[in-house]
């Protein structure tokens, strides 16, 4: 039997387990939307095609499954680039499906043409235009696999729309047959071997561990890994929850707003062992300073994470999952003698680190942000909760003072750092989570880059609570000003925003503000509790910055305190 | 450390785009290219991408990992540091006085090239072989005054043990 290529689409989705969709139609994907009306794929229909892109990113990290936006061909393609281009430095396996003009019309210049295949080469894994129907199944399963296989990624597949509706033969394509592509799974053996040698033989030694450990859903493993050989863990922003937040081998995060005694311990460390990390100029600072007197285990799928900005002692090619399941079943073979012995000066160091510089701040007349975020974690520690950011200081807030015990709860957008990404991303959690609250820590700058999509939350009955630490400037850029360029505050006062609670109440939402401290636990209670979407309004301290602070490009020793 | 020409091939689908996807890479990530040669190899599909590049080891490292990771690329080699075998060709254009016809000849005949097409001014001279023999020749020929030139740029093979 003969299928349309827009029943085909149908019956890939079907078959790669796709429940729900972030979308928006138009010209081009009007016959591949018509027969999505006759399938029982829930679509959410967002105000923008990039919160759309985000959206399935969100889904993504939150379910754990490949998230799938759908957009028109032009504008509704270019519109998700920059979704795109997050997902794709933040590792997330989404499978973007655009409109393409008919074959016969591209390179014409047509109406809402737009060469997003070649737009979109340097920020996917891997792109497709689709210009036979013949090798729609094929392509629609090798995106899905790429998508998820390996190191994970955006695919984007261009369809036309003549290949839309032209008709083939359909047979799922459940082989993928890729001969260029063969990530490497199972590390060297040879190599842990040494690995487990320098374990054995470290006095200082400490972990750091990112994105890829969440990504392979190797946190228990790493976790068993720590507690076991008793090294203790640090990580990136994006790793954030792959080790719980409450263990006393904690650190904090690491890097430019990192904590000071996860600064000061990777330059004290004579070994550290990475994981599925990139090391960030953002982790690093001065990469010659960085981790200067230590050797380096790097594991990561990525071969070309690995010595790209970081010399390192040990490489290991491998899924951190796998990896991290032989490094344990190697410890436990091994006598590792008196290890609290061993440990106690090392683990004794890092405590005076964090009891002379923990994290802080002073309280005052005013809100100030980190408190809200304080409130916000103790309110919501018990209950199963996701937050989502925004970019700025907001972010790096939410980061230092919500405490993570589990992968898959904290999704920011970490390598191209969005402002507009956390709204979206959490309906695409709060969709894949109905039953956790989902929250939006934002800023009220970056609230209003996808602020539209409070549209969506309402229409689908999602009820995402939006955090706004408004302080009435872009803050982190401000903070930058304050800082590095005189107090000229260029261009980063917000003055004219609009009332956030009348703009919740007009989406149909429930708007509520606090300006005063006493004010901020009653908000979060009756904000986090409605079961309604909900902006709460906290109007911060103006002039609060992000501590610790690393200058960019100084050695990450080098921060600047409260 | 120091920056060293390196000669890679790659083996490549044939399709439309792996060329963007390569010329990309080099150009979005700040590599940089000296030469590059593509054409259809025997096998139906399958392309050779002969690319010359000046870079220190680790971005040279950098960058075949880098290819590796290209959907499209089935095989990256680096030839440098291995025994191999290379050639360029050139067609050069050279201006031909009457007094310095015969010299021009004389340079023909020595490094075994062709002229492959003459006028009232000048000669096209076809030269084969390795980037030395090339530059030597072009050295010959600039003062007699060279009007265009054309380079493939290399391409290159490993050559079998023996």
């Amino acid at each position: 039997m003969k299928l349309t290529g827009a029943q085909i689409l149908m019956k890939v989705f079907q078959e790669e387990g796709v429940d729900t969709l972030f979308g928006y139609p138009g010209g081009a994907v009007v016959d591949i939307y018509d027969e999505l009306a006759r399938t029982d794929i829930r679509h959410i229909l967002v105000r923008h095609e990039q919160g759309g892109v985000h959206a399935a990113d969100g889904y993504a990290r939150a379910s754990g499954k490949v998230g799938v936006c759908l957009v028109t061909s032009g504008p509704g393609a270019t519109n998700t680039v920059t979704g795109i281009a997050s997902a794709y430095m933040d590792s997330i396996p989404i499978v973007v499906i655009t409109g393409q003009v008919p074959t016969h019309l591209i390179g014409n210049d047509a109406f809402q043409e737009v060469d997003i295949v070649g737009i979109t080469r340097p920020c996917t894994k891997h792109n497709y235009l689709v210009k036979n129907i013949d090798d729609l199944a094929r392509i629609l399963r090798e995106a899905f696999f790429l998508a998820r296989s390996g190191r994970p990624g955006p695919v984007l597949v261009d369809i036309p729309k003549d290949i839309a509706r032209a008709t083939a033969g359909y047979k799922f394509p459940k082989a993928v047959k890729m001969p260029s592509y063969n990530p490497t799974y199972n590390p060297n053996m040879h190599q842990l071997q040494k690995v487990v040698k320098l374990v054995q033989d470290a006095r200082r030694p400490m972990i750091f561990a990112g994105g890829g450990v969440i990504l392979s859903k190797s946190a228990p493993e790493l976790t068993e890994f720590a507690r076991k050989t008793r090294i203790p863990v640090t990580t990136s922003l994006m790793g954030l929850g792959a080790f719980p937040g409450s263990d006393p081998l904690w650190l904090g995060m690491l890097g430019m707003h990192g904590t000071y005694r996860a600064n000061m311990s990777t330059s004290a460390c004579d070994l550290l062992i990475a994981i599925g990390v990139r090391f960030d100029d953002r982790v690093t600072g001065k990469t010659d300073a960085f981790a200067a007197q230590s050797k380096i285990v790097h594991i990561d799928i990525d071969p070309t994470s690995i010595r790209k900005n970081i010399p390192v002692t040990i490489p290991v090619v491998g899924d951190c999952k796998i990896t991290l399941g032989h490094l344990n079943r190697l410890i436990d073979a091994l006598d590792l003698g008196e290890l609290d012995d061993r440990r106690r000066e090392w683990l004794d160091t890092i405590a005076a680190w964090k009891s002379t510089q923990p994290l802080a701040y002073q309280q005052g007349e005013t809100i100030k942000p980190q408190f809200v975020i304080e409130k916000l974690y103790e309110l919501t520690r018990d209950r199963e909760t996701i937050i989502t950011t925004e970019v700025g200081q907001n972010q790096m807030w939410a980061a230092q003072y919500y405490h993570f015990e589990k992968p898959g709860h904290f999704i920011t957008s970490g390598g191209l750092g969005v402002m507009g990404f956390g709204l979206p991303a959490a309906i695409g959690a709060q969709t894949a989570c109905p039953d956790s609250l989902v929250v939006d820590v934002a800023g009220d700058g970056s609230i209003q880059m996808n602020i539209q999509e409070m549209a969506t939350a309402v229409q689908y009955g999602l009820p995402v609570k939006v955090v706004i630490l408004n302080n009435r400037y872009l803050g982190m850029v401000r903070q930058w000003q304050e800082l590095f360029y005189e107090c000229r505050y260029a261009c980063t006062s917000m003055e004219h925003a609009p009332d956030f609670v009348k703009l919740a109440e007009a989406y149909g939402a429930v708007g509520l503000r606090a300006e005063k401290p006493e004010e901020v636990e009653a908000v979060l209670r009756e904000g986090l509790f409605s079961p309604r979407t909900v902006i709460m309004d906290f109007r911060v301290q103006q002039t609060e910055c992000v501590y610790p602070m690393v200058p960019a490009g100084a050695p990450i020793t080098e921060m600047l305190l409260v | 450390m120091t920056e060293e020409n390196h000669v890679l091939s790659l083996l490549v689908d044939n399709e439309p785009g792996v060329l963007s996807r390569i010329v990309g890479l080099f150009s979005g990530r700040g590599f940089n290219i000296e030469s590059l040669c593509v054409a259809e190899t025997t096998e139906p599909g399958i392309s050779r991408i002969t690319i010359v590049t000046k870079a220190n080891t680790p971005v040279v490292e950098q960058i075949k990992k880098q290819l590796n990771k290209l959907i499209n690329i089935l095989k990256v080699y680096e030839l440098t540091g291995q025994d191999f075998v290379q050639r360029e060709m050139a067609l050069i254009k050279v201006t031909a006085k009457p007094e310095h016809r015969a010299e021009i000849l004389r340079i023909v005949d020595i490094f075994r090239c062709k002229v492959v097409d003459v006028g009232q001014e000048h000669y096209t001279i076809e030269v084969t072989g390795d980037q030395g023999k090339l530059a030597a020749i072009i050295s010959l020929l600039k003062p007699l005054g060279i009007k265009e030139i054309a380079k493939t740029g290399i391409i290159a093979l490993f050559r079998e043990p023996k």
